[in-house]
């Protein structure tokens, strides 16, 4: 460890206080930290007299280049816009059963759909589109209200269930632990699981097929197979939206149930609904 | 060096240093808060805002409690990504009836500010319940515990004074009424008349499912009225704010 002995100049000049024997230099502060610092108080004379800067008393100072977040965001989106402006367009009056095979329209639709999806539809359905426990798989090609792409796009629309749209699909699914006795309820379960495939008790199944018959078939129809006018899932195949096991269709068919879609008209644009509509059409279960 | 030697009497004395320094900042608070409070710039007038219910007021303490706001914010600011995708960007004026206010200043989840009947009811509690059982790459905790708690309404007229005492427009009639417009705002099958007569365009549903009015009641009725009660299709933005 070597100290450098401090270098004394001749005549420093100090600030002339002296506390306990120790001196304060008194030299000029660094030539580029002195000239960084006028440099900054010449930029904020210039940014206060460009851009809004100084409240008055009815108002602000607006600038010289003005500036403006809102008009800035504005112009931002007019200008996508305006460059989507024609093929939306288009979109939007195309005859919807024709936008998959169109040339133009088809690639258009299949990535707008998805940016759509992946915004609007995925919390729900799913980023891959498979669905959770009360929120249809689109994948499939099991439909509730059906899977053409005019009734896609009717419950994209639309909605299901929702308040605020008078044109949402309605349906409503008594709760029949208020109607049934609880082994009235648990025959009818038995013949659920019977003709979906699954074990059963046979006797309570055979005592359930005219509960069924009296109170599910006018929806979900004599043989189960449902009805797609009411939203009423088909029971015979093993799909399920809220799950098939005895304790889940018996929980469904005591308190029903009531699934909810938003409806998007308002929300997204038409060209927007149709792109989305097309792009679930094309993930598998597709209709014609 | 007049007025540097005259500097030396505030730099030598440290109770003349400590009022000088709070005068500056005194001055500068000034410009700078106070226009705020009488430019008509800054408080845009707009259409439809009304103050909490007070099922959806309870619900908004649910969430300052939970810590939501620490991961979600309620501001969507004026840039086209956001706009995309939240919607239309937030206004002073739509939180004017917030104490405090949600802004928020940090995103682990999504912007808030315009949640509210984007998903259903029934989505809200399966997603509070258990969030990956809906969104799997979800890194939310889950609030199944807010089901099972039903809410003590003794405090819910005094909740709503307080907000009156800060500014907030609630009349008398809806502080007399607080108890019953609280219960009926879960209760589809009840008398809500009144309640939709004192509050514009408030959704009467059984949030949760389930029977009596629980934490999770108020908190999805305050999530779904979140970002809904300004009428954007009459709104003209002026550029210059």
């Amino acid at each position: 460890m070597s100290k450098k002995p401090v270098e004394k100049k001749s005549d420093p000049k100090t600030t002339g206080h002296i506390w306990d024997g120790i001196q304060e230099f008194d030299n000029p502060m660094p030539r580029w930290w002195l000239w960084t610092f006028y440099a900054t108080i010449i930029w904020g004379i210039g940014y206060t007299m460009l851009y809004p800067a100084w409240p008055l008393i009815s108002g602000v100072t607006h600038g010289l280049w003005g500036g403006s977040t809102r008009e800035e965001v504005a112009a931002d989106i007019k200008a996508f816009d305006d460059a989507n402006a024609a093929i939306e367009a288009k979109l939007a009056a195309a005859p919807l059963a024709s936008i998959a095979t169109d040339a133009e329209l088809g690639p258009f639709a299949q990535n707008a759909g998805k940016a759509v999806f992946q915004t609007w539809c995925a919390q729900c359905h799913g980023a891959g589109a498979g669905g959770a426990k009360g929120f249809p798989n689109l994948l499939d090609n099991d439909w509730l209200w059906g899977g053409t792409i005019d009734d896609i796009h009717y419950s994209v629309t639309h909605g299901i269930r929702n308040t605020t749209d008078a044109d949402a699909r309605f349906s409503q699914m008594p709760a029949f632990g208020d109607i049934l006795e609880p082994a009235d309820i648990d025959a009818v379960v038995n013949h659920v699981l019977n003709i979906s495939g699954q074990e059963h008790d046979a006797a309570l199944a055979a005592k359930g097929v005219q509960v069924f018959t009296d109170n599910c078939a006018a929806c979900h129809g004599v043989d189960g197979k449902g009805d797609r006018a009411q939203g009423a899932p088909n029971l015979t195949d093993a799909i399920w939206l809220y799950g098939g096991d005895a304790a889940t269709v018996t929980e469904t068919v005591t308190k029903a149930r009531f699934g909810v879609m938003p409806a998007w008209t308002g929300r997204l644009s038409e060209s927007d609904i149709r792109a989305v509509a097309s792009y679930v059409h094309s993930l598998g279960g597709g209709e014609q | 060096m007049g007025i540097l030697e005259k500097h030396k009497i505030l730099e030598k004395n440290a109770s003349l240093l400590l009022v000088g320094s709070l005068l500056v900042v005194t001055i500068g608070g000034i410009v700078e808060i106070a226009p705020l409070f009488y430019l008509q710039n800054t408080i845009e007038k707009v259409e439809g805002m009304r103050p909490y219910t007070p099922l959806e007021l309870t619900g908004r303490d649910i969430y300052i409690r939970e810590g939501c706001y620490v991961c979600h914010s309620q501001m969507i600011r004026p840039m086209r990504d956001e706009v995309e995708r939240y919607g239309q960007y937030s206004l002073a004026a739509e939180s004017m009836y917030d104490h405090p206010f949600q802004w928020g200043s940090k995103r682990t989840g999504p912007d808030l500010a315009r949640v509210g009947e984007r998903y259903s009811d029934e989505w809200h509690v399966a997603h509070l319940t258990d969030p990956q059982s809906v969104v799997p790459e979800s890194v939310m905790p889950k609030y199944g515990f807010l089901l099972n708690r039903e809410i003590d309404t003794q405090d819910i007229q005094a909740k709503l004074e307080t907000h009156a005492m800060v500014g907030v427009p609630y009349t008398s009639e809806m502080i007399e009424a607080a108890k019953a417009d609280f219960a009926a705002q879960a209760d589809p099958d009840s008398d809500y008349a009144g309640l939709e007569e004192r509050y514009t365009k408030v959704q009467v549903r059984n949030f949760d499912g389930q029977p009596g009015v629980s934490e999770m009641d108020a908190l999805v009725a305050y999530l779904q009225v979140m970002g809904t009660m300004v009428d954007f299709s009459t709104f003209q933005p002026d550029p210059n704010r």
